[in-house]
């Protein structure tokens, strides 16, 4: 069987899928939401490295290496304030981010 | 050394961006290495280069000009708007030094963060491709995570941090799903491409829509529009009061103002695609704002769910798609700017010794304790209702009459009905103040806040005088990114 674009948009949509479940199902831990967001950043990348190359266009993967460039940074910032929650809090679970209603 | 200068001078377009970017590494270095320096010196530094940012781009006069193929766009909507971002900046950072003092958050990472802040706030607003829409949204997404929690030692400081994050971090990845899903299926980033494509290929595209709604719901979790506010209430809440400001006043505007860019540089060509998008957001967070703000205690959450509100109303503009219609998104931009720091001066200083207060009832008989005060936190308020004659009632008034243009009467009128409901809770702390036994009456407020207050109060009781120079550059603004 061929592989297309078809394929590739299948897999990222999965990917991007579970991301998204992964940071409304989990109860547990939030660096698994971290994690979750880094697999909708990757899912975001298949596409655009996938419509690049079938593009012929080079714009795609130029956005792909600046999005890998900013995930970094967020995730940096991401367990950063996790650090600084976790000394107050005293644990990570989703559960018991619960100080403030809503 | 000719060729050099020569390219720096074909720089020009984007010099307060430079200034912004330069000034804040300068400081961050600064702050490093010469720790004599007092913060407050590092605030004023700040201001003054946030100050200088907004003269250069006042001197740049009226031209429209492209920088790196058409994705750094300079047009006078974009100064109007950069111009705009730049006073909630330095207003926020002018009126919150002696209240972060005493937190004792008045360090200059804070000076540091609002300058990188800014400067995204002002590449979101210069957008005109995919890529540069994105950096911009993040470099003032990360900037803001971080002012969130500040206050690294309070427990709701670091969870309102966390959970911008999270939500943040979530509504960016939609938006980014969206943005490879509108440039695989148009094969280009650029705005004006994007539109060119359209214009030719104007048959329905399932997954050029889908890119579109992705984006979309990206962008209105960055003005929390209803479904997408969830965050606002309990960072506003958690996070300590003038970065509260900061967060209800310029990045809403910035945020806004790429929503416009967007659907209108970008995807004017399919305006009956998003047009119903936008007509359900807006209603929803007009509802959702009036509705949920009925039961709040805390003045902060009251003014989440305001703001809340208000994004609905600016959508209603934004929804009509005409010329007419961003102008009146642009005015009511800048007059919930001016209403919004104005409340938060006053919500900063409810304070008693040591102790920040934040309830509703602790504004009790305030008109007995500190008149001038009470009455001008009052005018705010009817401004912020929409009562005539002040400010807030023609921001309304110009986006609902743009809708009735469109012939979204639907809208209109869901809209003047929330208005209505909305007019009840900012009654309700009127009442509180003006009526109610005076309680012990708060700290003395400072000059600085005194002067923003006032200034505040000022523009929204005179605008019915002279409105004309607000209006007519909106005008111009919102000529510059519609074609023809």
């Amino acid at each position: 069987m061929e592989i297309g674009l078809g394929q590739y948009l299948t897999v990222a949509a999965i990917l991007f899928t579970l991301g998204i479940f992964g940071i409304f199902l989990n109860r547990k831990n939030v660096i698994v939401i971290l994690m979750s967001i880094e697999l909708m950043l990757l899912a975001v990348n298949i596409n655009l490295v996938a419509f690049s190359s079938f593009l012929g266009d080079l714009t795609g993967q130029i956005f792909a290496l600046l999005v890998l460039t900013v995930a970094a940074g967020e995730a940096a910032i991401g367990l950063a304030i996790v650090v600084v929650y976790f000394r107050n809090r005293g644990s990570i679970a989703v559960d018991d981010i619960n100080a403030m209603k809503g | 050394m000719d060729a050099l200068i020569a390219t720096f001078a074909g720089y020009a377009p984007i010099y307060p961006e430079l200034l912004l970017a330069f000034g804040a590494s300068e400081l961050l270095l600064l702050g490093v290495f010469a720790s004599r320096i007092k913060s407050e010196t590092m605030v004023w530094i700040a201001i003054a280069i946030m100050g200088a940012a907004a003269l250069l781009i006042f001197n740049q006069g009226l031209a429209v000009e492209q920088m790196f193929n058409g994705s750094f766009v300079v047009d006078p909507f974009a100064r109007f708007l950069k111009l705009l971002v730049l006073l909630g900046s330095i207003v926020t950072l002018f009126m919150s030094r002696t209240t972060l003092k005493r937190h004792g958050l008045l360090t200059y990472e804070f000076a540091v963060l609002v300058l990188y802040a800014t400067l995204g706030m002002m590449m979101m607003i210069s957008a005109g491709d995919l890529i540069s829409m994105y950096l911009g949204l993040e470099m003032q997404s990360l900037a803001l995570y971080v002012i969130a929690a500040l206050r690294r030692d309070s427990l709701r400081s670091s969870e309102a941090g966390l959970k911008y994050f999270v939500l943040g971090a979530l509504s960016s990845g939609m938006l980014l799903y969206g943005s490879s899903l509108v440039y695989g299926y148009t094969g280009s980033t650029i705005f004006a491409d994007i539109a060119t494509y359209l214009q030719a290929n104007p048959g329905q595209n399932i997954g050029l829509i889908f890119g579109l709604v992705f984006v979309l719901a990206g962008l209105a979790f960055k003005i929390s529009a209803v479904p997408f506010h969830m965050w606002t209430p309990d960072v506003y809440e958690g996070a300590p009061t003038p970065i509260t400001a900061f967060f209800a006043a310029a990045p809403k505007v910035a945020a806004m103002a790429l929503l416009i860019r967007v659907t209108i540089d970008a995807f004017l060509p399919v305006v009956a695609q998003w047009q119903q998008i936008l007509v359900f957001i807006s209603i929803a967070s007009m509802m959702w704002g009036a509705f949920a703000a009925l039961g709040q205690t805390n003045i902060k959450r009251l003014m989440a769910y305001s703001s809340i509100g208000h994004m609905g109303f600016a959508l209603v503009g934004l929804a009509a798609g005409s010329a007419e219609g961003t102008k009146s998104v642009l005015i009511y931009m800048a007059i919930y700017l001016v209403m919004t720091l104005g409340a938060f001066a006053c919500i900063m200083t409810m304070r008693r010794g040591e102790v920040a207060v934040e309830e509703i009832d602790e504004l009790s008989g305030l008109a007995n304790t500190n008149l001038p005060m009470a009455f001008f936190l009052a005018m705010l308020l009817f401004s912020l209702a929409g009562i005539p004659p002040l400010a807030g009632f023609f921001a309304k008034f110009y986006v609902f009459r743009a809708a009735v243009e469109s012939g979204l009467w639907p809208l209109v009128i869901l809209g003047v009905i929330a208005s209505v409901i909305g007019a009840v809770y900012y009654l309700r702390i009127i009442k509180v103040m003006f009526f109610d036994d005076a309680k012990e009456s708060f700290d003395i407020m400072p000059a600085d806040m005194k002067l923003v207050l006032g200034a505040s109060g000022v523009f929204i009781l005179l605008y019915v005088v002279y409105p004309s120079p607000l209006v007519s550059a909106a005008e111009a603004a919102a000529k510059s990114i519609f074609p023809g």
